[in-house]
């Protein structure tokens, strides 16, 4: 199996191989080996869970810095919906963008107004319901995308096939800046502020020419730089050129989705274990009355991405106050238009399909696949079915799997081992006892 | 390669835990996305089917390179009319079932619609086995 980028890594000096991350990560895809956690690369799917719950800290993401931007001679910031929600004081998208200018971007392209572009797209493929799998699934967050992927291939079908709205605000910006200031594409930075490894891993996977995004940064990480320039924003005399309404700022948290295109039969579930207990569902054709899933795999949606600083709770309470006092209850015509247009353009919807990820498998070879599981079901017997993590496994199952596998051994297994040793200490007792023949009395 | 699995009777809380571990195994396997799908929406129903109306039973899974093979054997009523349990909307499902969303008669012709081929030995007051056969490859 090809290892592929993550952006979710290992600081190996701060893990101390407890084994909370193994269980908690929904693919299965961490062990611990010799004291220290491992990703097995190709299963990972950045939903950031293993960060959330890493007490040492070990966990982190690799994204870029405010720095590299500088290389560019013009610089555009995409703020996540989410960055409204971080700060203490209240603020607005324009407070938000003036404190971009003063970081060194030259213009901000605000992530929550393609949103809504995004929303009318969705909107506009919906209409042909009848001719849809249903429920069809928001494809916003790249963690259940991939998820899908992995495990619930037949389900890719009911993705929508609509760009998320990160991607089509980089699209259109680089566009619009190039068009405006007679630059070559190559010429402008287009830096995300994203809330979530998976995101900064999507970006950095991407294999176009000119990247559509330059950089990636995330918001624990440029958090502390905005909160300096807020403090001087009211020094600015422009202001702020937002052009977002509250139905793209409403996007930022677990049912805006939803909100904004307000339609009806629709869902929303967040957090990762939740969005697979839902999508298992899905699969069985339990779900086929609902129209449209909104899924994310952070709890509380955006706000509670595993790269914010805000509690998510009190994020989703602003950016819901946020959303109101913008107006979150329709989105203006002009930008109605526009989103059609652009959808009728095929300027909105995804360029490429999307394929499944087999990574589970335990053969490419059906055959072999089918007597390898036969000995995984021999070996899990053997064991004791405590799943108790200490082999280093988050299951038994997991264990008999990277047995079979060739990546364990059954001694790893503290209560085969145990076992192996009272064999081992009573044949040792049974050694002991025979006397040398010179010894022997008669 | 042979698998079972118990099923308990009038759990609700549990029922689903066999067809979603049969599940895991096709896919670790490698087994075409389709079929899966298909093979779990049946197993899923005689699975609940052992839940609901024979005090449970057990779920068997046979796997070849040209075969997926789910059982389902129960020792509990038996179908007096096969022909007419296997009719859309017919059900026999207690109030309590009901209440579960369960009962809309349409199990049986789900796992007819998803199988390759569908037999049924059943005999009252001794039992039912529905075997549901899926054949791998492009059908
Ligand atoms: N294993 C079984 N033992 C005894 N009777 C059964 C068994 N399986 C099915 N039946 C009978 O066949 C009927 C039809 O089954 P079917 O699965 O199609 O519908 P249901 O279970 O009643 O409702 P639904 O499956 O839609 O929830 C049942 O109501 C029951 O009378
Ligand atoms: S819910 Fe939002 S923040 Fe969390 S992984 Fe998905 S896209 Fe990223
Ligand atoms: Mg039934």
């Amino acid at each position: 199996m090809e290892p592929r980028y993550h952006s979710v890594i290992l600081d190996e000096d701060k893990c101390k191989g407890c084994t909370n991350c193994i269980k908690r990560c929904p693919t299965e895809a961490i062990r611990v080996r010799n004291g220290r956690a491992f990703i097995l690369t190709e299963r990972c799917i950045d939903c950031g869970e293993c960060i959330r719950i890493c007490e040492n800290h070990a966990k982190r993401a690799i994204g870029d810095d405010l720095d590299q931007a500088i290389s560019f001679p013009y610089r555009v910031a995409l703020p996540a919906p989410s960055l409204y929600a971080q700060f203490r004081r209240e603020l607005t998208p324009k407070d938000l963008n003036k404190a971009l200018i003063r970081l060194g971007f030259h213009e901000v392209a605000e992530v929550a107004a393609a949103a809504e572009l995004t929303t009318v797209a969705i909107r506009e493929y919906l209409k042909d319901l009848d001719r849809l799998p249903k429920p069809m699934i928001s494809s916003a967050c790249p963690v259940v995308v991939r998820l899908i992927q992995m495990k619930y291939p037949t389900l890719i079908p009911h993705l929508i096939p609509v760009e998320a709205p990160y991607i089509t605000a980089a699209r259109l910006a680089r566009e619009k800046v190039c068009r405006e200031r007679g630059l070559r594409p190559e010429e402008v930075g287009l830096f995300f502020l994203a809330p979530c490894p998976a995101k900064i891993t999507e970006v950095k996977t991407d294999t176009g020419q000119v990247p559509l995004i330059n950089g990636v940064i995330p918001i624990s990480s440029v958090y502390g730089r905005l909160q300096q320039a807020m403090a001087h924003i009211d020094e600015d005399c422009s202001d702020g050129g937002s052009t977002t309404t509250g139905v793209g700022v409403g996007w930022a948290r677990t049912g805006g989705e939803n909100i904004a295109l307000a339609q009806e039969n629709v869902l929303a579930v967040d957090g990762i274990h939740n969005v697979l207990e839902l999508l298992e569902e899905i699969e069985l054709e339990h779900l086929t009355d609902v129209d449209y899933i909104e899924a994310l795999a952070c709890p509380n949606g955006c706000v509670g991405g595993a790269l914010t600083v805000e509690n998510r709770f009190v994020a989703r309470v602003k950016i819901r106050k946020l959303a109101e006092k913008l107006d979150d209850s329709r989105i203006p015509d002009a930008v109605v238009e526009e989103g059609k247009r652009l959808y009728a353009a095929g300027k909105l919807t995804q360029k490429e399909e999307l394929r499944p990820k087999a990574v589970l498998q335990l053969d490419n070879n059906l055959a072999d696949a089918i007597r390898k599981m036969g000995e995984l079901e021999e070996i899990l017997a053997e064991l004791p079915g405590m799943d108790c993590g200490s082999c280093g496994a988050p299951t038994c199952r997991s264990l008999a799997e990277d047995i079979v596998l060739g990546r364990a051994q059954r001694a790893d297994c503290v209560f085969i081992l145990r076992e192996q040793i009272n064999t081992l200490a009573q044949e040792l007792l049974l050694l002991a006892k025979k006397r040398p023949q010179a010894l022997k009395e008669d | 390669m042979i698998q079972r699995f118990p099923v308990a009777g009038e759990d609700f809380s549990a029922a689903g835990e066999a067809s979603s571990k049969i599940k895991n195994i096709l896919r670790q396997v490698g087994e075409d996305a389709e079929l899966i799908r298909r093979v779990c929406i049946a197993a899923y129903e005689a699975e609940m089917n052992l839940v609901i109306h024979a005090g449970g039973g057990e779920m068997i899974l046979k796997l070849d390179t040209d075969m997926v093979e789910v059982i389902a054997q129960d020792r509990g009523p038996g179908i007096p009319d096969v022909e007419l349990a296997m009719q859309e909307g017919y059900s026999t499902a207690s109030d309590l079932a009901r209440e579960m969303g369960f009962g809309a008669g349409m199990g049986m012709a789900n796992m007819k619609r998803c199988a390759s081929e569908m037999l049924i030995d059943t005999e009252v007051g001794k039992g039912t086995t529905v075997t549901l056969r899926f054949k791998t490859g492009k059908n």
